[in-house]
C-alpha cells in the first residue's frame, strides 16, 4: 500500500517544530508500524536526508520504550497494543496517517517523535520501591502468605511498561494511571503496606512537581493502555492518598 | 599452564562459596564511602548489581543507552526463574539444580560456578518477594511453581508470561531507593564507547550523550560491565534492537578475554520471518511445548501446497502429518531441549516441507490439547453428552488460561487465529551463553573490570536452560558481584578520586573521536542496515543452528571483506555532535563485525558438537544416536578465551580447561 | 486544608464531594418542584417553609452558594492547569476515541450551567431577596405559586431552561458517577452505584424539564 505521512519533525529540545509531509510506497500488512517508519528512514538516508528519530527498543511490546500519537491516538487505533506490535494490515493504501509524539508538559520533546520521560523515572525514585535492603538476609519468600486475589490484581497493576500513552491519551495529560499503577502494586502485598502512607503521598507529590494535569475520570488512558491497566488502580490511590492525608 | 586463573577456592564443592565470602577482604563503610564503582548495563544483572554496591556505601554511577533503567531487555523474559527452593516437595536442592545446569549446558561450565549459583538461588526469590516482586501464587497463598524444559522437579517461580519484567521493575526499584538517597548517579541515554586503562587497571570509561552527542570521561575504582549478550551480531533475533556487544568488545579490546563467542542459543519457538522487512524476531515462550504438537506435513507436495496457499494445515488428516519430534525423540518428544528442538525444524525446512511462504516454519499445534482439555473439564463438569463443540469451547479456554496473552500477541503479528489454525514457527537466535572471560569473582582479565549476566560466560557453558538467565543475572548482580568486588577495592582505600585529566583518558577520548570521524567520512553508498542485515545474513547461513569447516571459512572470509567494505562506504547521515540514531547503529554494527569474524574462529577451532554448537563433522556414526551431536571430551573440554591481537584473525586462543570432581560426564540422550 | 487543596488528588476529591453535595441539593430541589405540578398548596407551604426558616436561610443557604462557587472556581482553576500540562497541542486528536465527548466537555456543560444560574437567580433568588432582606415587604404564604407560575409564561424562557436541564443532564451523566472514582469508591458496589447515578442524571433533568412544560402549559 501507498501512504502519505504526516510527520512531527523537530530538531531539537530548543527548536520549533513542524509537521512534514511524506510518501512511503509498496507498504506491506504483515510490517509493523516502526518497520514501515525504517522504511521511510532507509529512504530519507538514501536520499541524504535526517532520517526521523523514534524511541523503540525491544520490538515486542514489552520495554515501553516505543511511543507515538498516530492519527491521534497513542500507539494507533488497534487495543491493547503498543506501536512496535500495531501492523500495518490496520491501515488501508492511501491512507494518510498523521503521526505526532506523545505530548505533554512533563514530556518535553528531545527530537522529532522522541519525548523525555524522565519524569516517570522521578515519580518512582519519590518512593516506588520497598525499603529493603538487597543482603538475602530476608525472611522466607513463602513466610508470608499472600491472598492470591490480591497477588494477581498486584501483578497485573505492576505489568506497566511505563510508555506514557496514559498521558498522550488524557485530555488533561495526567499521569494519574501510571503512578496508580505502581501505588497499587505495593499496597495489594504486605510487603508494601509498612510504607504505603510516605508512599503514596511522596509518588502523588512529585507527579504534581512534574506538571502533569489533573484527573477527570474521562478514561481515555484505561481505553488507550497497551496494557490494560485499569481505572480501578486510580481509585485505590485516591483512597490510599485520602488515608495517608488524614493519618499523616 | 594456562595463563587463565580461574581463582576457584579450594575445598568441597559445598563450602567453597562460604569459605571464600569469609576469607576475602572487605571494605570499610567508611572507606566506602571514598570509592566509586561504574556499572555499565541496567539489566537485571547491572541494576541489582548497581543497588546492592549503592547500599552497602560504594558510590555508583550507571550507564545504560536507554532512556530508562526499566528498559534494559531482560524486560522481556517470559517464562520464569529457576531456584532451589523445594517448595513443592519433589525433592529438589541445590546439588540438583546444580547438576540441571551442568548437564544442560553439556559439560562446558565451571563446576565452582555454577554450584555458587544454585546455592544462591534461594536467596534470588527472598530477595524480590520482600521487594514486592508479585510472583504467581497458589490458592493457599504460596508461591506457584511451574516446570521447564530439561529437568524433573518444579522449581521455576513465574509471574505470568512477565517474569522478567517484574524482576527487572523489582531491581529498578532497588536502583529507584538508591537514586533516591543521592548513592546512584543514573546516566541514562549514554554509551559506553571505551574502557580507559590506568597502570593495567580499569579506571574508567568513555561515554557518549546519546542526546548532545557530548563525549564524556568517567572516573571510577572499578568497572562493571554488564551490558548482556550479542545476539544481535544476527541481525534478526529476539533481543532489542539496541542490544550491542559495543561495551564486551570495547574491553576485549583492551585486553578482556573474549570466551567461547560461539556459544549461541537458539530458541524454537518464535513467530517466522514473514519478509525482507522483518527487523527483529519474537519470542513465544518455550512453555507452549507443553500443550503443543509439533509437525509438518509428511508430503512435500503437500508442503508445497500450502506454501502457494492452496492447503489448509487443517485439511491435512493424522496420517499425511510428521510429527517430526515424537518420531525421532520417543522417550522426550516434543519436550527435547532447545537445541535439539531447533535443529530438528531446520532439518525438516531444508528439506523442503516448511510451511509458511518463506519456507522457514512448522506448526505448533494446539488441537490435541484442546480436545483433550476439553474432554476433561466436561467430565469434571458433569456434562454426560458433550458435543463436539462444547469439547472445543471448553477446552480453549483452559488454554486461553493458560497461554492467553502468547495467543493474543500471536494473531496480532500474523493476523491468523492460533486457537483455529496451528501456529507456525521457526527458530530464531536468542541468548549468547558465550561473551568476557571472567574468573570466580567475576573479574575479567582487565583487573578491576568486571562482568556480569548475559555479558560474561560463566555459567551456562554451552547451552542455556530454560529460566536460568533470570537467575543467573540477579545472583550475579545480588549476591556475588558485590561482595567479591569489595576484594578487589580493599586495595584501592587510599587511592583516592582517580582524576580524568590524565594523558590514558585524553587517549581514549582521543581514539573515540577518530573512530567516529571515521564512521562519519564513509563514502556514504550504502546504510548501516544494510551492513548489518548482510552480516546478519553470513552468520545465519554459515554459523547458525549448524556448521561446518568449509562454510566457517568461507564466513571468516566474507565477514573480514564486509568489514572492509563497511568502513570504505558506510553511510552515516546527521552530525556526531547531536542525537544520531544513525550514528550509535554504525558504532555497534562495525564492533560486530569484529565479533562475528572471532565467532566463525572459535566455531572453527571447535571441532566437536556440544549444546548449541553443532559441527557437522561431529556427529555419531552409528548405534541408536546415529545423526545426533557428538562432543568430544578428550580434545575440548576447555573455555576457549580468546586474546585480542589487532585483527580478529589474529587473536590468540587460551584454553582453560575444565575439570569435573563432582559430576560424571555423559552423553545427553533424548530418544 | 491548604496544604491537602494543592494536591492534584486532593482536588479532585474536592470536585467530587462538593458535586456531590450539589447532587443532593438538586434532589431536594426537584422534589420541592415537583410538588407545583400537583398541588399549589403544598409547594406554596414548603417554599415558605424554605423562605423563612432561618436555619435554611442563614446557614443551609450560604453553605449551598458556597459549594456552587467553589465547585465553579475549582473547575476553573483545574481546567487551566489541565490545559497548561499539554502546552504545544496535537496537530490531530482522536478524542472520541477512548473518552466520551460529556467526559471530555464538563467545563462547557458546566459553563451553560453557569450562565443558567445567573438566568435562574435573576429570575428567583435575586426577587427574593430584595423582597425580604431589601423591601422587607411583608411575608405572604401563598405567593410562591402564582409568582412560579408568572415565570414560566414566556416560552423563551422556558425553552431557555429546557435546553439548560438537558446540559445538566449530560454534566451529571459524567460527574456523578466520576465521583465515586474520585473519592476512591470502586468495590463490587460500583457497578451498581453507577446504573444508579447515570439514572439520576437523566431522570431529574427530565423531571425538571416536564415541571417546565407543564408550568409553562398550566399558563
Amino acid at each position: 500500500m501507498n501512504l502519505t505521512l504526516k510527520i512531527w519533525r523537530q530538531k531539537d529540545a530548543a527548536s520549533q517544530g513542524s509537521i512534514v509531509d511524506y510518501q512511503v510506497k509498496g507498504i506491506e500488512g504483515d510490517m509493523s508500524f516502526l518497520e514501515m517508519l525504517d522504511v521511510l528512514n532507509e529512504q530519507l538516508i538514501t536520499k541524504g536526508d535526517d532520517p526521523v528519530v523514534f524511541d523503540h527498543d525491544c520490538r515486542e511490546g514489552i520495554c515501553g520504550a516505543c511511543s507515538l500519537q498516530i492519527n491521534g491516538e497513542p500507539h494507533g487505533p488497534d487495543r491493547l497494543v503498543t506501536t512496535c506490535q500495531l501492523h500495518m494490515r490496520k491501515f488501508n493504501d492511501g491512507d494518510t496517517i498523521y503521526i505526532e509524539p506523545f505530548r505533554a508538559k512533563a514530556f518535553p520533546v528531545v527530537k522529532d517523535l522522541m519525548v523525555d520521560r524522565s519524569s516517570f523515572d522521578r515519580i518512582q525514585q519519590a518512593g516506588g520501591y520497598v525499603s529493603v535492603n538487597t543482603s538475602g538476609n530476608t525472611i522466607d519468600a513463602n513466610a508470608i502468605p499472600v491472598n492470591k486475589d490480591d497477588a494477581d490484581e498486584s501483578f497485573e497493576a505492576a505489568t506497566c511498561i511505563g510508555c506514557g500513552a496514559c498521558v498522550a491519551a488524557c485530555k488533561n495529560a495526567s499521569a494519574m494511571l501510571f503512578t496508580s499503577a505502581k501505588v497499587s502494586q505495593f499496597a495489594l502485598l504486605p510487603q508494601g503496606q509498612v510504607e504505603a502512607t510516605d508512599r503514596v503521598l511522596a509518588m502523588v507529590n512529585q507527579m504534581d512537581e512534574e506538571g502533569f494535569g489533573n484527573c477527570t475520570n474521562t478514561g481515555a488512558c484505561e481505553i488507550e493502555c497497551p496494557k490494560g491497566i485499569s481505572l480501578e488502580n486510580i481509585a485505590r490511590m485516591n483512597r490510599e492518598y485520602l488515608k495517608a492525608s488524614l493519618k499523616g | 599452564m594456562s595463563i587463565l586463573d580461574s581463582k576457584i577456592p579450594e575445598g568441597p564443592l559445598a563450602d567453597k562459596w562460604t569459605k571464600h565470602k569469609n576469607t576475602i577482604n572487605l571494605v570499610n563503610p567508611a572507606n566506602k564511602r571514598n570509592i566509586d564503582v561504574i556499572v555499565v548495563g541496567t539489566g537485571l544483572a547491572g541494576g541489582s548489581a548497581a543497588a546492592t554496591l549503592a547500599e552497602l556505601g560504594y558510590n555508583v554511577k550507571t550507564f545504560c543507552y536507554q532512556d530508562s533503567p526499566r528498559r534494559a531487555h531482560s524486560i522481556a523474559a517470559q517464562g520464569g526463574i529457576n531456584a532451589a527452593k523445594n517448595y513443592q516437595g519433589d525433592g529438589d536442592s541445590d546439588y540438583r539444580l546444580f547438576y540441571d545446569t551442568i548437564k544442560g549446558g553439556d559439560y562446558r561450565s565451571r563446576e565452582a560456578n555454577v554450584y555458587r549459583l544454585a546455592e544462591v538461588s534461594s536467596n534470588i526469590i527472598d530477595q524480590c518477594v520482600a521487594q514486592g516482586v508479585p510472583f504467581a501464587r497458589e490458592y493457599g497463598g504460596l508461591l506457584d511453581n511451574r516446570s521447564f524444559g530439561g529437568v524433573l522437579v518444579s522449581r521455576t517461580f513465574y509471574a505470568k508470561g512477565q517474569t522478567g519484567q517484574q524482576l527487572l521493575l523489582g531491581a529498578y526499584s532497588a536502583m529507584n531507593r538508591q537514586i533516591n538517597r543521592g548513592k546512584i548517579q543514573a546516566f541514562n541515554r549514554h554509551e559506553m564507547l571505551d574502557l580507559v586503562k590506568i597502570d593495567g587497571k580499569a579506571r574508567g570509561i568513555i561515554a557518549r550523550n546519546l542526546v548532545t552527542g557530548e563525549i564524556e570521561r568517567h572516573s571510577a575504582h572499578a568497572v562493571v560491565l554488564a551490558s548482556g549478550g550479542y545476539g544481535n551480531v544476527f541481525f534478526l533475533s529476539t533481543n532489542a534492537m539496541g542490544s550491542n556487544v559495543m561495551a564486551a568488545w570495547r574491553a576485549h579490546r583492551r585486553g578482556a578475554f573474549f570466551a567461547n563467542p560461539c556459544y549461541t542459543q537458539i530458541h524454537p519457538t518464535c513467530i517466522p520471518v514473514s519478509g525482507d522487512h522483518q527487523s527483529k524476531l519474537t519470542l513465544m515462550s518455550e512453555s507452549l511445548r507443553n500443550d503443543g504438537r509439533i509437525w509438518v506435513p509428511k508430503r512435500i507436495e503437500d508442503a508445497e501446497a500450502i506454501r502457494a496457499g492452496k492447503l489448509k494445515p487443517t485439511q491435512l488428516s493424522e496420517e499425511e502429518r510428521d510429527y517430526y519430534l515424537e518420531r525421532r525423540y520417543p522417550a522426550f518428544g516434543n519436550l527435547v531441549p532447545r537445541d535439539v528442538a531447533s535443529r530438528a525444524a531446520k532439518e525438516r525446512c531444508d528439506a523442503g516441507f516448511g510451511v509458511n511462504k518463506t519456507g522457514e516454519a512448522v506448526y505448533l499445534d494446539f488441537a490435541a490439547a484442546i480436545q483433550r482439555y476439553g474432554k476433561e473439564k466436561a467430565l469434571t463438569s458433569g456434562m454426560h453428552n458433550p458435543s463436539k463443540e462444547e469439547i472445543t469451547a471448553l477446552g480453549e479456554k483452559i488454554i486461553e488460561d493458560k497461554y492467553g496473552n502468547l495467543f493474543q500477541m500471536y494473531e496480532k503479528i500474523v493476523d491468523e487465529n492460533p486457537y483455529k489454525t496451528p501456529m507456525m514457527i521457526y527458530p530464531a537466535v536468542h541468548y549468547t551463553m558465550g561473551g568476557l572471560w571472567v574468573d570466580y569473582n567475576l573479574q575479567t582479565t582487565i583487573p578491576g573490570c568486571y562482568a556480569a549476566g548475559e555479558a560474561n560466560f560463566s555459567d551456562h557453558g554451552a547451552n542455556r536452560l530454560g529460566a536460568s538467565a533470570l537467575m543467573q543475572g540477579l545472583a550475579d548482580g545480588y549476591f556475588v558481584l558485590p561482595y567479591t568486588i569489595g576484594d578487589y577495592l580493599s586495595h584501592d582505600i587510599r587511592t583516592g578520586k582517580i582524576p580524568t585529566d590524565t594523558p590514558e583518558f585524553d587517549q581514549a577520548e582521543k581514539d573515540v573521536k577518530d573512530r567516529i570521524e571515521k564512521l562519519m567520512d564513509g563514502s556514504g553508498e550504502h546504510s548501516v542496515d544494510y551492513y548489518h542485515k548482510k552480516l546478519g545474513k553470513i552468520m545465519w547461513n554459515k554459523c547458525g543452528m549448524s556448521r561446518n569447516e568449509k562454510d566457517l571459512k568461507s564466513a571468516i572470509d566474507e565477514i573480514a571483506a564486509l568489514r572492509e567494505d563497511f568502513w570504505k562506504n558506510v553511510k552515516v547521515p546527521g552530525t556526531a555532535n547531536s542525537m544520531n540514531p544513525e550514528l550509535e547503529k554504525a558504532g555497534r554494527v562495525a564492533d560486530f563485525l569484529e565479533l562475528g569474524e572471532l565467532f566463525a574462529k572459535d566455531a572453527l577451532d571447535r571441532n566437536e558438537s556440544c549444546g548449541g554448537h553443532f559441527r557437522e563433522e561431529s556427529v555419531e556414526q552409528s548405534g541408536e544416536q546415529k545423526g545426533e551431536a557428538l562432543r568430544d571430551d578428550t580434545n575440548f573440554k576447555y573455555v576457549s578465551a580468546w586474546e585480542y591481537k589487532g585483527e580478529p584473525k589474529d587473536a590468540q586462543l587460551h584454553k582453560e580447561d575444565l575439570v569435573f570432581e563432582n559430576i560424571e560426564l555423559k552423553t545427553r540422550s533424548y530418544k | 486544608m491548604g496544604g491537602l487543596i494543592k494536591s492534584s488528588i486532593a482536588r479532585k476529591v474536592a470536585m467530587a464531594l462538593s458535586g456531590l453535595f450539589l447532587v443532593f441539593f438538586l434532589l431536594q430541589h426537584f422534589t420541592i418542584n415537583f410538588t407545583s405540578i400537583f398541588s399549589a398548596d403544598v409547594f406554596n407551604e414548603l417554599s415558605h417553609f424554605m423562605g423563612t426558616n432561618p436555619l435554611v436561610q442563614f446557614a443551609l443557604q450560604p453553605v449551598l452558594i458556597f459549594g456552587v462557587v467553589f465547585h465553579f472556581v475549582m473547575g476553573f482553576v483545574l481546567e487551566l492547569k489541565n490545559r497548561n500540562a499539554r502546552a504545544v497541542k496535537y496537530a490531530k486528536y482522536s478524542g472520541g476515541a477512548n473518552a466520551s465527548w460529556v467526559s471530555r466537555n464538563m467545563i462547557y456543560s458546566g459553563l451553560v450551567i453557569l450562565a443558567f444560574l445567573g438566568l435562574h437567580f435573576y429570575d428567583f433568588w435575586i426577587p427574593e431577596m430584595v423582597h425580604k432582606y431589601v423591601e422587607f415587604a411583608p411575608e405572604d404564604p401563598t405567593r410562591y405559586y402564582p409568582e412560579l407560575l408568572h415565570r414560566f409564561e414566556s416560552p423563551v424562557r422556558t425553552g431557555l431552561y429546557v435546553v439548560s436541564f438537558v446540559f445538566l443532564a449530560l454534566h451529571l451523566w459524567h460527574g456523578f458517577a466520576s465521583s465515586f472514582q474520585s473519592v476512591g469508591f470502586n468495590n463490587k458496589y460500583s457497578v451498581a452505584a453507577t446504573k444508579f447515578a447515570k439514572a439520576f442524571s437523566i431522570i431529574i433533568p427530565l423531571g425538571f424539564i416536564v415541571i417546565a412544560i407543564i408550568l409553562h402549559l398550566t399558563h
